[in-house]
C-alpha cells in the first residue's frame, strides 16, 4: 500500500521525501507556482503555491507530503488570495507587458491569466530600477525581477557557476551579479547557461530572439499555464 | 428609444488604440447601437458628459486635465471602466515614471537635440504634467477593468453584451491579455 | 588596507561563518565596506563577492558608501517618540548641520534613524559608532556636537553619555536568586542529565521569547537526534521594540545565563554554544567576554569542565541591525555568516540547525530560569504562576509611567496590578508583547499575563490618554516594513502596502473603502507570510481596529474615494518649471474640495 494524501478530496499517492507539490504534479494536479521548478531545490518564497494542510497554510513546494494530509488548493479563498499575491508581484515592479519581449511566454503573466487577474488592485510602486544590457547576448531588466531566485539556483545547480545572487532587504531586494563592475558582461555567464533561460518573467532575456514568435501565437496566448506546466513535467519524466 | 444604455468614452494619456479596437467590432456596431447610444465620445464630439450608464476610460492620468475629465466621468457614469493597459497600470506613458519630470521637460523643451527657442511652455490653457503617470484606479473608484493593449474587439463586445443582457461581466481565458 | 583585511580574516581563520564579525571590524574602521575590501575578502575566504555584498546590503549597520566618522543613529521606537525624539532629531540636524539620512559634507558626521535600541526606559536613545547613548536631551546634543567638532575619540567622551542603568523595580524568583558559579553544572553532574531534564520538564518551563514552546521538550528532541555534533544558542537578539530585559539580564545576571546554557549543553550533549547578541548591545560585549574568560579559568567552560569529562564553550556573536534575526532560523543563518532569512520548516532547528546540526535556540531568560530550576528543583518554579504558565515573567515596562524599568511577576498577574506598581495613571491602553503582540484598551486591565491569556515576550508599553493610537500604529507598521527580510511576497510587498495604506488613512486621505482594503490586506499578510514577522506585522492594525473602529473611521472623508497621493503636490515640479500659480495650475485632492 502506497501512502496517500488528498488534494481537494482527490486521493493522491506519494513517496517519502516528496513535497505536496511533487505529489500533486505527479498526479496531474496543478498548484499555481512561480519560484518553483522541479529540477531545482525548492525555495518557497513566492507563496503562490500556498495550500491549506489540515487547516494550516503551507507552501506546497517545500512542505513534505505526509500520510493522511487533507490538502485544500482550489478553494475560493485560496484562489482569491493567490490572485492578490500575484497582484503584489505586479505592483512592486514595473511590468509593462505590451513593451516586454516576454509577453505571452511569461509565467507571471500566465499565472495572472490563469487566475483571471484583470487589474492591479493595489497602488503601484513604480520603483526606480535599471536595465543591464552590457552582455552581448543576454540582458537583465531589473524592472521585471520577482526575486524567485531561479536564475541563482540554475547557475549554481545546473551551470556550476555562481553568476547571480539576491541582495538587499525587504522591499529593497534586488538581483546582483558576480562581477566587480556589477555588470553582466563581466561575469562568466554564457548564453547557453540554464540560468540565462530559466527566468519566469522578462527579467533575463536572450537578445535578438524576442520576436521570433509573433505575439498572439505564444505559449499562454491559447493554452493555460496549468496544462503547460503539467505537460512539461510529464516530458521531464519521459511520459 | 429612451431606454437605451448611454455610454461615454474618452482617452486620457492613451493613444486611442483602445478606441480603434472598439471600432473593430465592425458590423456588430449596428447591433450595439440598437441598445446603446453614445454620450461624450470621440465618436460623437459631445464635449461634456451628461448622466450615463457606462463610462469607458482609455489611458492613464498624466496631467491635470486628465484628472478633471476622469472626475467628470466618475460623477456622471454609473459604471466606470478602465479600458486597456494604460488605464490599468499607466502603461507605456508610465515608463517615464523613473525619470524625474524636471529631466523630461528639460530634455523635451530645453536641452533636446533640435530644440529651437528653448523654453518651458507656460500658458494657462495648457494642462500641467503630474510628476508621475498614474493608473486611473488611484484617482477615482473604478468598477471594471478590461485589460489589453488594446483589449480586442471581442473583449468590448463580450463586456458590453454582458451588461446589456444583465449579466455580471466576465472575460473567458482567451480574452484576457495584457499585450 | 590590504594588511588590515588580511589580519582580520586571519584572526578568524578565514572562516565564512565569521563574515559578520569581519564586516563589523571593516565598517568600524572605514565607516563603510569599501569595494576593495569586498574583493580582497572574497579572495581570502574563497567565496563569491555576491555572497559578501548580499550580507552587507541585508544588515542595517553595514554600508557600501561612506558614513560619517561619527555615525549617529537615533532610536525610532515609539517610546523614543513619546520622550520627544522627533524634536530632538530636528535639533540635531540644525546643531550638527546634517540632514537625517545624510553625511555632512566634511565627512565627519552622519545622522540617521535606527530601529529600537532597547533603551526604552532611558530614552531618547541612540548609537554613536555602535555604542549606546541614553537619555539624550538638548544639553547632551550640544555636548556631543562639540565633541564631534573637536574630533574627540569616543574613549574621551564623558561616560555619563553612555551610562546604561538596569532600573530593576521589582524582583521575584529569578532576579532575587543568587547562584554560585558552577552550582548548576555540579548538580547536573550529580543528578544526571536525564534526571535534570525531568526536573525542567516537571517545572513546566516554556520559552520566554514569547512563543512559549516547552523547553524540556525542545531539549529532549535535540538530545534524541542521531547526529552527535549539537549546538546551544542563546537568542539575545532582543529586537522587539519596547523589550530590554535581556540587556539587564546580560548586564547583571550573565553568569546565570551562561550557567543555563552549560546545563543545556550537558543535557543535550553539545560542545559548542553561541550567544547571539544584538549589535545594539555592543556595550555589553567586553563585559560578557570577561565573564566567559573567568568561567573558563574556573573550569566551568572549555575542555573537561569540572574534571567531569564535559566539554563546552561559548562564543559571543554580534548582530548587525536586523530584527528578523530574532527568528530562530534567521538567527542561525546569521550565525553562519549569511543574511538573516528564515528557513523553510520543517526541518526545525532541533533536527537541522546551525551548520545543519541539531540545535537548541532559547531566549536569555529561558536559560536563566533553567539554571535556577536545575539548582532549586522543579517545585521552586512550578509552585508559582498559573496552570499553563509556570514561574515568573520578567517585563520591560516603558512608555507613560513614572517608573519605567524591569519588573518580575508570577505569571497570572493582572495588568491592573502592574500599572499600580509602575505608577501609571490615566492609561489609555497598553501594547503587550511589542508591535507583534496585542494592544489592549483600558477596559481590559483585569486580563492576566500568561500564555492562556496575554502571552508576551516581555515588552509592556503604556500609553496615556494624551496619546494618539494611530501614531503608534503608524510607527509599528513602518517598523515592520523596514525590518521585513523580503524573502516572501506577502511580507515583502504586503508590509510596504500596509505602510502606504495606514499613512493614507492617518494623513487624512482615507475614504469609505479604505478600512475594508486595509483589513483585507492585513489578513493577506498575516495568513500567507513565511515567518512570524509577516504573520504578526498586521497585529498593531488588527488589534486596534478591533478595539477602536470609530477612531479609524473618524479619519475618513465622507466621500466614496480619495487618491492615496497628494494630487496638487504632484503638479509642483511642472508648476515651478512653467512658472505658474493660477487656479488651473492646481488640483483639489477631492472633487468636493474643489467648489
Amino acid at each position: 500500500m502506497s501512502k496517500t494524501i488528498t488534494i481537494d478530496g482527490k486521493t493522491i499517492p506519494f513517496e517519502d521525501g516528496q513535497t505536496i507539490m511533487d505529489a500533486a504534479m505527479a498526479a496531474d494536479v496543478y498548484i499555481p507556482h512561480l519560484c518553483h521548478q522541479p529540477e531545482y531545490t525548492p525555495h518557497g518564497s513566492c507563496k503562490l503555491c500556498t495550500v491549506k494542510v489540515n487547516g494550516r497554510n503551507c507552501s506546497a513546494c517545500t512542505f513534505p507530503a505526509m500520510e493522511g494530509q487533507e490538502v485544500l488548493s482550489e478553494t475560493k479563498e485560496l484562489i482569491d488570495d493567490r490572485k492578490k499575491v500575484t497582484q503584489m508581484l505586479f505592483v512592486e515592479g514595473n511590468h509593462f507587458c505590451p513593451s516586454c519581449e516576454k509577453t505571452g511566454n511569461c509565467q507571471l503573466q500566465g499565472v495572472a491569466y490563469h487566475l483571471n487577474m484583470l487589474d492591479n488592485h493595489f497602488p503601484l510602486f513604480y520603483p526606480d530600477r535599471a536595465v543591464d544590457a552590457s552582455h552581448p547576448e543576454v540582458m537583465i531588466d531589473h524592472n521585471r525581477c520577482i526575486f524567485c531566485t531561479l536564475c541563482v539556483r540554475a547557475s549554481q545547480q545546473t551551470d556550476g557557476k555562481d553568476v547571480f545572487a539576491i541582495s538587499g532587504r525587504g522591499i529593497n531586494k534586488h538581483l546582483i551579479v558576480n562581477a566587480q563592475s556589477g555588470l553582466l558582461k563581466d561575469t562568466d555567464l554564457d548564453v547557453n547557461d540554464q540560468a540565462a533561460h530559466v527566468c519566469p518573467t522578462g527579467a533575463i532575456l536572450i537578445k535578438r530572439t524576442g520576436y521570433q514568435v509573433p505575439i498572439g501565437e505564444r505559449i499562454y496566448d491559447h493554452q493555460q499555464i496549468d496544462q503547460v506546466s503539467l505537460a512539461k513535467e510529464h516530458l521531464n519524466h519521459g511520459e | 428609444m429612451a431606454n437605451k444604455i448611454r455610454v461615454a468614452t474618452t482617452s486620457l494619456a492613451g493613444c486611442f488604440g483602445c478606441h480603434m479596437s472598439f471600432l473593430d467590432i465592425d458590423e456588430r456596431m449596428l447591433q450595439l447601437v440598437e441598445h446603446v447610444e453614445f454620450d461624450r465620445s470621440p465618436i460623437t464630439d459631445i464635449e461634456h458628459c451628461t448622466n450615463c450608464d457606462i463610462g469607458l476610460i482609455e489611458g492613464g492620468v498624466c496631467n491635470s486635465e486628465n484628472v478633471h475629465v476622469l472626475r467628470e466621468f466618475r460623477n456622471n457614469c454609473k459604471i466606470l471602466v478602465a479600458v486597456g493597459a494604460c488605464a490599468i497600470n499607466g502603461g507605456l506613458p508610465a515608463m517615464r515614471n523613473h525619470i524625474p519630470l524636471e529631466e523630461c521637460l528639460n530634455e523635451a523643451y530645453i536641452d533636446g537635440i533640435g530644440v529651437e527657442n528653448a523654453q518651458i511652455p507656460s500658458d494657462i490653457e495648457l494642462p500641467l504634467l503630474l510628476d508621475k503617470v498614474r493608473p486611473i484606479h488611484e484617482v477615482v473608484k473604478i468598477d471594471y477593468y478590461l485589460p489589453g493593449c488594446p483589449p480586442s474587439a471581442d473583449v468590448f463586445w463580450k463586456f458590453l453584451t454582458d451588461l446589456i443582457d444583465g449579466r455580471e461581466p466576465s472575460l473567458p481565458y482567451e480574452l484576457v491579455h495584457y499585450d | 588596507m590590504r594588511q588590515l583585511i588580511q589580519c582580520i580574516a586571519e584572526n578568524d581563520h578565514y572562516e565564512v561563518r565569521h563574515l559578520l564579525k569581519m564586516l563589523r571590524q571593516i565598517q568600524a574602521h572605514y565607516h563603510y565596506i569599501p569595494e576593495a575590501a569586498i574583493d580582497q575578502l572574497s579572495g581570502l575566504l574563497k567565496i563569491h563577492r555576491t555572497q559578501i555584498t548580499s550580507v552587507i546590503e541585508f544588515y542595517s549597520f553595514f554600508h557600501l558608501s561612506p558614513r560619517g566618522q561619527y555615525e549617529l543613529l537615533i532610536s525610532d521606537s515609539i517610546t523614543d517618540h513619546m520622550l520627544g525624539k522627533q524634536s530632538l532629531l530636528e535639533y540635531m540636524t540644525i546643531k550638527l548641520n546634517v540632514a537625517v539620512g545624510a553625511v555632512r559634507q566634511d565627512g565627519l558626521v552622519s545622522l540617521d534613524n535606527t530601529s529600537c535600541t532597547g533603551m526604552c526606559d532611558q530614552g531618547p536613545a541612540g548609537l554613536v559608532n555602535g555604542h549606546a547613548l541614553t537619555r539624550l536631551d538638548k544639553k547632551g546634543i550640544d555636548q556631543i556636537t562639540a565633541l564631534i567638532n573637536q574630533q574627540k575619540p569616543l574613549e574621551e567622551w564623558p561616560p555619563e553619555l553612555f551610562q546604561v542603568d538596569d532600573n530593576i523595580y521589582k524582583s521575584g524568583l529569578l532576579l532575587n536568586q543568587q547562584i554560585d558559579q558552577g552550582a548548576g553544572i555540579r548538580l547536573v553532574l550529580q543528578r544526571g542529565a536525564k534526571e535534570t531534564l525531568q526536573e525542567i520538564d516537571k517545572s513546566g518551563l516554556r520559552g520566554r521569547g514569547g512563543a512559549g514552546f516547552k523547553t524540556a521538550t525542545k531539549w529532549k528532541f535535540c538530545s534524541e537526534e542521531h547526529q552527535m555534533e549539537r549546538y546551544v544558542v542563546c537568542n539575545a537578539d532582543e529586537g522587539e521594540p519596547g523589550t530590554f530585559k535581556d540587556r539587564v539580564l546580560l548586564n547583571s545576571y550573565s553568569d546565570q545565563v551562561f550557567e543555563g546554557m552549560t546545563v543545556c549543553a550537558a543535557i543535550i550533549g553539545a560542545q559548542k554554544g553561541f550567544l547571539y547578541l544584538r549589535g545594539e548591545y555592543l556595550h555589553l560585549y567586553d563585559k560578557l567576554e570577561n565573564i566567559l574568560v573567568q568561567r573558563r579559568q574556573n573550569g566551568l567552560l572549555g575542555n573537561n569542565i569540572l574534571n567531569a569529562g564535559l566539554s563546552f564553550d561559548i562564543e559571543i556573536c554580534l548582530g548587525a541591525g536586523a530584527y528578523i534575526c530574532g527568528e530562530e532560523s534567521a538567527l542561525i543563518e546569521s550565525l553562519e555568516g549569511k543574511a538573516g532569512i528564515p528557513r523553510n520548516r520543517p526541518p526545525y532547528p532541533v533536527t537541522q540547525g546551525y551548520l545543519g546540526k541539531p540545535t537548541v535556540v532559547n531566549n536569555v531568560e529561558t536559560f536563566m530560569a533553567a539554571a535556577g530550576i536545575t539548582i532549586n528543583g522543579c517545585d521552586w518554579f512550578a509552585d508559582i504562576g498559573t496552570e499553563k504558565s509556570k514561574g515568573t515573567k520578567i517585563l520591560s515596562i516603558s512608555g507613560d509611567c513614572p517608573r519605567p524599568g524591569i519588573y518580575e511577576y508570577p505569571f497570572g498577574v493582572t495588568v491592573k496590578d502592574i500599572l499600580t506598581d509602575c505608577g501609571a495613571t490615566d492609561v489609555l491602553g497598553i501594547q503587550v508583547g511589542g508591535p507583534s503582540g496585542t494592544f489592549i484598551s483600558n477596559e481590559e486591565f483585569d486580563r492576566k499575563l500568561a500564555f492562556e491569556d496575554l502571552a508576551t515576550g516581555g515588552s509592556f508599553i503604556i500609553f496615556n490618554t494624551s496619546r494618539n493610537i494611530l501614531d503608534m500604529v503608524s510607527n509599528f507598521t513602518h517598523f515592520f516594513a523596514h525590518e521585513s527580510c523580503g524573502f516572501c511576497t506577502p511580507c515583502r510587498v504586503g508590509t510596504s502596502l500596509l505602510k502606504k495604506q495606514v499613512d493614507k488613512i492617518v494623513e487624512g486621505h482615507g475614504s469609505a473603502g479604505d478600512i475594508v482594503a486595509l483589513e483585507e490586506l492585513c489578513q493577506l499578510v498575516k495568513n500567507y507570510s513565511h515567518c512570524g514577522l509577516g504573520q504578526t506585522a498586521a497585529n498593531p492594525i488588527l488589534t486596534t481596529l478591533q478595539r477602536y473602529p470609530d477612531l479609524y473611521h473618524s479619519h475618513l472623508k465622507e466621500i466614496s474615494f480619495e487618491p492615496g497621493f497628494d494630487l496638487d503636490g504632484a503638479l509642483e515640479t511642472a508648476r515651478r518649471m512653467a512658472n505658474r500659480d493660477d487656479a488651473g495650475a492646481h488640483l483639489a485632492q477631492t472633487e468636493s474640495e474643489h467648489e
